[in-house]
């Protein structure tokens, strides 16, 4: 790999470290102080333009140089992986083949499969564990500690998760003795130890697992808010009018807190969809574990299918806009009337 | 997009004894204690995943392979030998983290200084200067936030490896494709906010001859600092965090690879060497927590206002 000719390639002495690390912190600090610099300019150039047309000189450099950057950055490149996608690799029009393709071959189903299992999986795992949590700590003495716990892996890079996963999921032929924690139980429990990650088709439960794991402190946090937003006065009216604990859950909090619940399973769903770097890091997408995402880096970056890889782009393109264009009517409705 | 809906969170919830006598019923109902119980096994359940791999990086190599974390009960020993084997820049279990650990600092800050600038300045554009297809553009802008940044990568590549700009594999690369992935959403959040300005204060502005850029410089920007500092946490995270917009945009090699690829490579060709991994994966994982645990309050905010990122 690259990396191991770079590793030859740097310095053994520590002088040498600093001097090229320095050397690249200093290039960051140039190109931070050189963009404020130019946006300093743009700053001087709207202020000192000319009064004829000033205000069309200052709308252009305020609002072109993002403009520009995601015309060039996403829109173009958007519509290029479109066509790419419907087209062979030497850049012929091929129809719908590479969507055939992907649709038709074992591994592609596999992939369908697996992405369809994260999708159901990893938001009614994160949503109704983070909703139970939410309640059950709401007011709770300590209730802010209770919460950084659950909502810490929020901030762990899902490279860090996947390897912290990696280890609770190791496994030591049986007889000798076991490193990670889930086998050690099972051994406890009387049973042998068990290869979670590479065992199809359950391994795709573990890895997801890892999603659900990280994703559940969202669904607390923002499940929690809105609890706290349920009036505590219609809570009382249905405790007086004899509701149980449940009941009142189901008649009055849940329907309070629709419009949360559907942003956080639905903003669950999308970042689901287009998560990559668990499957990458845990198995690649070996033992039958790959999913959309990981897949269209894999053919597009790894096989030289740019074409398969532009598809599978496009997949996933069409499995989030539903659900987006649905959070955004709900939200809309929402904001109507409340 | 959570932000239409979700109130600000209340991190420091009022005590029962605080809010009267209402308060404190409430309080009673709902923590009985089958609730505690499983709301203690959750917080177990997961804090201890973490915790185990914490606890191994500090235990010596043998230790690691022979026998479980939990161990240490009976069993405590503890050295420092990971983090100085996957800090070092020779010998067979070097992982040279120090260098990515500059590198993802490298990629990170103009990573978050570029596109909230930026993002700035067309939110207040789209919020504060009237033009004619403001709203349908800016909508075109938020509906970006669809496009999954798979769509966007191998043109972007393509464009970056063009001959006149010859940017692949390098910082700038990185920059401005977190850049760019940056700006829907960044824009979106940053107008919900500086739209929300009084206008009675733009209008007092104008009224003493201020023109947008110094409206901009001397009245938005000291009004949005909170807003800021929020989105720049999120991002600084997400970036940090980041491993597909790296693999495809910085080459892979230890003169720009961040931290991400770098464990994310070792878990392919060291999976075995839990020693190492562990170190390295919370080598990876401190600078977010301390972020975390410092500024937990913007996060979440940061959190509550914007989540459908990528």
């Amino acid at each position: 790999m690259t990396s191991l000719a770079g590793l030859a390639a740097i310095p053994l002495r520590t002088e040498g470290f600093w001097t090229d690390q320095g050397g690249k912190l200093g290039f960051a600090a140039v190109a931070i102080v050189a963009f404020l610099a130019v946006m300093g300019l743009v700053m001087f150039l709207a202020d000192n333009a000319p009064k004829k047309g000033r205000d069309v000189i200052q709308l252009l450099l305020f609002i072109l140089p993002a403009m520009l950057l995601l015309t060039a950055g996403m829109i173009w490149p958007a519509l290029s992986t479109m066509w790419q996608s419907v087209t062979s690799k030497a850049g012929e029009f091929v129809g719908l083949d590479n969507f055939v393709t992907i649709f038709t071959d074992p591994t592609g189903q596999v992939v369908l499969r697996n992405t369809l299992l994260w999708v159901v999986f990893v938001p009614t795992i994160s949503t109704v564990v983070g909703l139970a949590y939410a309640l059950f700590i709401d007011r709770a003495r300590g209730e802010r500690v209770l919460k950084s716990l659950v909502f810490m892996p929020m901030a762990i890079s899902f490279v860090g998760a996947s390897i912290i996963w990696g280890f609770m999921y190791t496994y030591r032929s049986e007889g000798f003795p076991q490193i990670g924690l889930l086998n050690q139980i099972l051994v406890w429990l009387g049973g042998s130890p068990y290869q979670f990650v590479e065992t199809p088709p359950w391994n795709t439960f573990f890895l997801l697992v890892v999603m659900a794991w990280i994703q559940t402190g969202f669904a607390m946090v923002v499940l929690s808010a809105a609890i706290k937003g349920v009036p505590a006065e219609i809570v009382e009216a249905a405790e007086l009018d004899g509701a149980s604990a449940w009941e009142r859950f189901l008649h009055v909090t849940l329907p309070w807190i629709r419009g949360s619940l559907v942003v956080v399973v639905t903003t669950i769903t999308i970042s689901t969809l287009k998560v990559f770097d668990i499957v990458r890091t845990m198995t690649g997408g070996q033992y039958n574990t790959s999913v959309v995402a990981n897949e269209m880096y894999t053919r597009a970056f790894r096989l030289g299918q740019p074409e398969i890889g532009a598809a599978l782009a496009v997949v996933l393109f069409i499995l989030v806009l539903p659900i987006v264009v649905y959070n955004i009517r709900v939200l809309r409705q929402h904001k109507e009337t409340h | 997009m959570s932000a239409a809906i979700a109130p600000e969170p209340v991190v420091d919830a009022p005590d029962g004894a605080s809010s009267g006598g209402k308060a404190k019923r409430v309080k009673k109902r709902l923590t009985s204690r089958t609730a505690t119980f499983f709301a203690i096994v959750i917080a177990t359940l997961w804090t201890i995943p973490t915790f185990g791999l914490f606890v191994s990086s500090f235990r010596p190599d043998t230790d690691i392979a022979n026998s479980g974390w939990w161990t240490i009960i009976t069993n405590p020993s503890f050295t420092l030998d990971n983090y100085t084997a996957v800090f070092s820049e020779s010998g067979a279990s070097s992982a040279s983290l120090g260098v990515y650990f500059i590198n993802s600092i490298v990629i990170t800050l103009p990573a978050t200084v570029f596109p909230i600038t930026l993002a700035l300045m067309a939110a207040y554009a789209f919020a504060w200067i009237p033009f004619k297809g403001s709203s349908w553009i800016f909508v075109l802008v938020f509906a970006l936030q669809i496009v999954p940044l798979q769509m966007a990568l191998i043109p972007l590549l393509k464009i970056f490896n063009y001959p006149w700009l010859d940017i692949g594999g390098t910082f700038p690369a990185v920059w401005i494709a977190h850049t760019i992935f940056a700006l829907p959403l960044e824009i979106f959040l940053l107008h919900n906010f500086i739209s929300e300005i009084p206008r009675d204060v733009m209008e007092a502005a104008k009224v003493d001859g201020a023109n947008h850029a110094q409206i901009f410089r001397r009245v938005v920007i000291p009004l949005s600092v909170p807003a800021i500092a929020s989105v720049a946490i999120f991002q600084f995270l997400w970036v940090w965090n980041d491993l597909l917009v790296a693999l495809v945009f910085s080459g892979g090699t230890i003169k720009t690879a961040p931290l991400t690829q770098r464990i994310a490579e070792f878990a392919g060709t060291r999976g075995n060497d839990w020693e190492l991994l562990t170190a390295a994966a919370f080598v990876g994982t401190i600078v977010p927590l301390i972020v975390f645990f410092s500024l937990q309050r913007y996060f979440v905010r940061g959190l509550l206002a914007g989540s459908t990122k990528g």
